[in-house]
């Protein structure tokens, strides 16, 4: 039991595969729709991408390449331990090049590279219903799905404006999807969400602990949701990436002393690398001298 | 200038380094065998098995020692095990009646048939810590009795005379859910909610029964019988066309009796709450059941008033594997999204702070009109 040999590729036996597959299939099938499916105990804990896990495990096959980020970075201990965890269960190539990935699975982010045909896009999602916090009961809100009663969501929309003068959501912005289902987004910054609509790629959200999966397929209208006088807009930010120089780029801020000093970098590591390697610098690249010919974006 | 962390894999690595080395404790001392788990730690065992749903101690005691003694973890382990292994059957139902009885008592008469039976019990002994434990001295034999006598259920007692409902029927050719195989839905049968319970966080089931017998959900209870032993576990085989016995497993079971005033269709009757636990564990079993009374409101009626009688609030949060996954990946990082919040108040704090200003010229601007 302690040789992971043993295991199924991927983790999961073929059973659990074709069950999830089904999900996979119907969720396609219905876009927007969260499908129930019979989620299994992985060997990592709820809330640490279950479900992402196991959409993957369920897809991938041995010729694919895989990357994994979590906060839009390769890196992260997360993303480092699924990506690990995928070699050895099923040693699959891994890379952490965007477009050299058949299957991303993502925590928070969507690469800032548009995906294309062919491409996979797994999310982790913690709380696949967007109207849980509105609503706590499954009972009740699959009914409000059913009767596509989304009143409610508006509601929440216009008071945050009337109390605070704009939505007060930045994170998990409810879409509605093929003009039929409203859809949690997962936890990605409202940033990330032109990028899903018309996509190339295909979207899969999978939610391990809630047990549900629901997708995206390719080329499908998603639209986030907004008011006509209070327009849906993205975050901007001031300042291009300190060391890719990017402008339009989702970044994060980097706390560099206790004296207020901050910096803003690219989120997604991919995308940074990849500029700075074609030359891009910004303001506080760490370069030798002669290649700083270029000035920045 | 700024050099990006990188590195998260060699940090993974020497973590799990330095949690072995931890777990191991002072190379001086022996290590602890998985024997002397099972043998000696054997109610941490058994809560083990019963919430992940698994009967094997010495990969129990095994999750145990992995785990440094916390007991969450070790169920998330032992789980994880057993979501891999394949699904050759269902037994036949155990009969508890059947039991080779260990102990066994009852509330709700002084005497019956079969007796009073305290067994391995920490009732009526004195929570005075025990410095002869520190030694390793020698224990008296236990005087047991001899097993083999068939000792009836409370429950059957009650249900000659009709004075308690049925065992509860599942309709004809229903096949028992399994909610590590199938999505959960709501409203869940019994069958599920007894799985869940039985798989539930004892802590979360304890404060749960403790809030019924304190006005939330009263369910007026008397512990019909509590009963720890050994049962046959019997799986029919199609091939041989009877059911051969795999083994024994030692449970425990409760029946709670509860009141139920009867209504125009029925006479006054009893109602029952049950639980079933692997191992011995009376404060799980028993606080199974009242929460198991407490959820059957829909099949007596009964207005839900409490969170102990709500199947979604209690079913949905009762698996501690989840409830300590959902709370600690609070920890994994949520910087994106922090981000998107700290944009979002920086600007609100900007408008905020201008506001006044504002409104400071349009005042001047209404006078001078």
């Amino acid at each position: 039991m302690n040789d992971l040999a043993t295991y199924n590729f991927a983790y999961l036996d073929e059973q659990t595969k074709r069950m999830i597959r089904r999900a996979i299939l119907k969720a396609i099938a219905i876009p927007g729709y969260q499908v129930p499916f019979a989620s299994r105990e992985m060997p990592m804990p709820y809330g640490w991408g279950t479900g992402g896990v196991q959409v993957t495990a369920s897809i991938l096959g041995p010729n694919d390449v895989l990357k994994v980020i979590d906060q839009g970075a390769d890196d992260t201990t997360n993303a480092v331990s699924i990506r690990a965890f995928f070699q050895k269960v099923a040693n699959v190539a891994v890379t952490t090049k965007t477009k050299e990935a058949t299957i991303i699975q993502t925590r928070h982010r969507i690469p800032e590279e548009p995906l294309r045909d062919g491409q996979t896009l797994v999310y982790q999602v913690p709380i696949p219903e967007p109207l849980r916090f509105l609503e706590p009961r499954e009972t009740e809100t699959r009914k409000m799905h059913a009767l596509e009663e989304y009143g409610l969501m508006h509601v929440k929309l216009y008071e945050d404006i009337a109390r605070n003068g704009h939505i007060a959501t930045t994170y998990a912005y409810p879409v509605k999807v093929e003009g039929r289902y409203v859809m949690d987004p997962s936890p990605t910054p409202k940033f990330d969400n032109p990028k899903m609509h018309m996509s190339e790629a295909l979207q899969l959200f999978g939610a391990g602990r809630e047990k549900r999966i629901y997708a995206v397929p390719p080329h499908t209208e998603v639209v986030s949701l907004d008011f006509e006088d209070h327009p849906f807009e993205i975050q901007k930010f001031d300042k291009p990436c300190a060391l890719c120089g990017a402008a339009n780029v989702y970044l994060d801020e980097v706390v560099l002393d206790d004296k207020g000093g901050r910096m803003f970098v690219c989120s997604d590591t991919d995308h940074c690398e990849g500029r700075q390697a074609h030359g891009h610098a910004g303001p506080m690249l760490a370069r030798p001298r002669h290649q700083c010919k270029e000035p920045a974006e | 200038m700024y050099v990006a962390v990188k590195g998260g894999e060699a940090a993974i690595a020497n973590a799990h380094r330095l949690l072995a080395d931890r777990r191991r404790g002072d190379r001086a001392l022996p290590s602890i065998t998985i024997e002397q788990v099972v043998e000696q730690l054997g109610l941490a065992v058994d809560r083990v098995m019963a919430e992940a749903s698994l009967y094997d101690r010495a990969l129990a005691a095994l999750a145990v020692r992995q785990a440094r003694g916390d007991m969450i973890e070790a169920i998330f382990i032992l789980r994880a095990y057993r979501t891999t292994l394949p699904r050759f059957g269902y037994c036949e139902p155990i009969d508890t009646a059947a039991m080779k009885i260990e102990r066994r008592v009852s509330a709700t008469y002084k005497d019956l048939p079969g007796g009073q039976l305290l067994g391995p019990t920490f009732d009526y002994t004195h929570r005075l810590l025990d410095p002869s434990l520190i030694g390793d001295g020698p224990v008296a034999a236990p005087a047991v009795k001899e097993p083999g006598e068939h000792i009836m259920r409370v429950s059957d007692i009650l249900d000659g005379e009709g004075l308690i409902e049925g065992d509860g029927q599942m309709p004809e050719g229903h096949l028992a859910g399994d909610l590590t195989r199938e999505p959960m839905e709501f409203p869940m049968p019994r069958d599920l909610r007894l799985q869940a319970l039985a798989r539930g966080d004892e802590g979360f089931l304890l404060a749960l029964a403790y809030s019924t017998q304190r006005g939330y959900g009263r369910t007026h209870p008397f512990v019909g019988e509590v009963r720890i032993g050994e049962v046959e576990v019997e799986l029919d085989l199609p091939e041989l066309g009877f059911a051969v016995s795999l083994g024994t497993i030692r449970v425990t079971e409760c029946q709670m009796v509860n009141q139920f005033k009867g209504s125009a269709k029925q006479p006054p009757q009893f109602t029952r709450g049950y639980g079933l636990v692997f191992g011995q564990s009376e404060r799980k079993a028993m606080s199974m059941s009242l929460v198991d009374r407490a959820l059957r409101t829909d099949e007596f009626s009964e207005d839900i008033v409490a969170p102990a009688q709500d199947q979604e609030f209690v079913i949905s949060h009762a698996d501690n594997v989840q409830a300590t996954g959902f709370v600690e990946h609070l920890k994994l990082p949520h910087y994106v999204d922090f981000q998107a919040e700290l944009d979002l108040v920086r600007r609100m704090r900007r408008e905020a702070a201008r506001a006044p200003e504002q409104e400071a010229t349009e005042q001047n601007r209404e006078a001078a009109e």
